[in-house]
This record gives structure tokens, sequence and C-alpha cells, in this order.
């Protein structure tokens, strides 16, 4: 089970309201190397992972994936709090304005909706772990891109903390798949 | 949101966050004693500041520290996204 806690991870502070930039920033809420993209590929990958660290870290990170898609949510929504329909349109978003008003929608940064084909799960723990250390990767440098789209502080500072959070995992997938690689030679001698 | 809240609220973030990246680290080094220090010191500090922060401005998890207020204003408390930084 899942238990909300009112509060987000880090917190978010916009100077001004940005519509072009909320729009990148979809990238990151519904693009193939999302947050929504990362906490779907690891909850689902972790039923079949062979060692207890590796479930471990994919229920974790899984987990914490959850609370940067709601920080992404949090910009998106606060950059474009009561923007016009011609602001939109001006933006570039008078597709996204007619299909749904001011409401967020998961889509990439250019309108495409969000696909489970962007994610895999072999139920090979070397090939999944290996993916989603390229997702990591991928997620990285994508919150670089998005830090080059923006002078606004605040932005920059919870896309800074995301793209850390990035590397982490990154390590952190990666210890966990010598792990797994040591488990797999271990049972073959066995 | 006044400040006094808002500089409570990032302690907690922080604190939290700490927790957060601690847990992952242990996950694969689960023999590590300093971090295991560190996650017993920092999650009672944590704690302690959970139940003062619910007490004073209502609960930040239904299942969590506090038992809530009569009336019951879980919904009436600002949501995330509509804090101010």
């Amino acid at each position: 089970m899942w238990i909300y806690e009112k509060k987000l991870q880090h917190p978010v502070r916009v100077e001004k309201c940005d519509i072009a930039m909320a729009r990148y920033l979809n990238a990151q809420y519904g693009g193939p190397d999302s947050e929504l993209a990362a906490s779907l590929r690891y909850l689902n990958q972790r039923y079949s992972m062979p060692t207890k660290k590796a479930k471990g870290l994919l229920t974790d990170i899984g987990t914490e994936e959850l609370a940067h898609l709601e920080i992404i949510a949090t910009l998106i929504y606060k950059l474009t709090k009561g923007v016009s329909p011609e602001q939109l349109r001006a933006a570039g978003l008078g597709g996204h304005y007619a299909h749904h008003d001011n409401a967020l929608f998961y889509t990439d940064a250019n309108g495409v909706p969000w696909t489970a084909a962007y994610i895999q799960a072999t139920g090979d723990p070397v090939a999944d772990l290996t993916e989603d250390m390229a997702a990591e990767q991928k997620a990285r440098a994508t919150y670089e891109h998005l830090i080059n789209l923006t002078d606004d502080p605040g932005v920059k500072d919870a896309l800074r903390f995301l793209r850390e959070r990035e590397v982490v995992h990154f390590q952190r997938f990666g210890e966990a798949l010598n792990d797994v690689q040591d488990h797999l030679s271990y049972k073959r001698f066995y | 949101m006044d400040s006094q809240q808002r500089e409570m609220l990032r302690r907690l973030q922080a604190l939290e966050f700490v927790l957060t990246d601690l847990n992952l680290y242990l996950d694969t080094h689960p023999d590590c004693q300093a971090a295991l220090q560190d996650f017993a010191r920092i999650s009672e500090d944590l704690r302690q500041l959970k139940i003062a922060y619910e007490q004073r401005y209502g609960l930040l998890t239904v299942a969590g520290f506090g038992s809530g207020r009569s009336p019951w204003n879980w919904v009436e408390t600002p949501w995330p996204w509509e804090i101010d930084g």
C-alpha cells in the first residue's frame, strides 16, 4: 500500500508565469523518460526481481519517483496558474486547451500522450536493471536541457534537485545490478 | 502559510529527505553502521518534528502521528501545489 503525505519532497517556488517552460516540463511529466514512466517502470519490474536488494530498491525508488512527479506537476501548475486561452494559444498550447482546458495531462513536451510502450519489463533482471540505469541517465540529460531553458531561479533549484536524484538512483541501480549478477553466477556454480 | 510554518515545513522536508537518501543507500549497503546510526538519529528527530507540526498546522498524513481535529480539517489545509515555495 501507499500513504500520502501532504507536502512536497522538495519546496517549489516560481518567480512568474511561463507557459512555454510549463510545456517543456511536460517532458518529465508524461514523456518517455518522465517521472511517470520511471515510477511505473520500477514498481512493475520489482515482481520479477530475484534478490532482496533489487526488490527493495525498485519499490523505494519507484515510490520516490511519485514524489518527483508531484514536484513536476506543481511546477507546471504554478507556471500556468490563471492563464487565458489566448495566452495558451500564443505559447503553442491551443491544442492542449482544446483537449484539456487548464488541466494537467500526461503528455510529453510536444503534446504526445504517455504510453506504456515507453517502458519495458523483460523478466530478465540484468536487462531490466540495465534499462533502469539508462532511464536515469536519459532523465538526467533531460533535466540538464530543461535547466538550460529557464532563467527562473526557483525552477532551476527544483530541476537541479531532481537531476541529482537521477544520479543517485543510477548509482544505486548499478549496485543492485552487481548484486544480481553475483547472485546469478552463484546459482550457476551451485 | 506564515514564515514560521514555512520554516518548520522546510526543516521537515530536509530531515525526511535525509531519510529517503539513507533508505536507498542502506538498501544496497545494509551493514553500514554509520548510515544505520544516522538513520536512527534522524528518524527520531523527524518523528518529534512531525508531532509538533501536525499539532500546530494539521495532519501531514491521515495514518500518521496526529489524531486529526474536530471538525475534520484534512481537506481544509492547503495542498502542496497551493503553497508558496
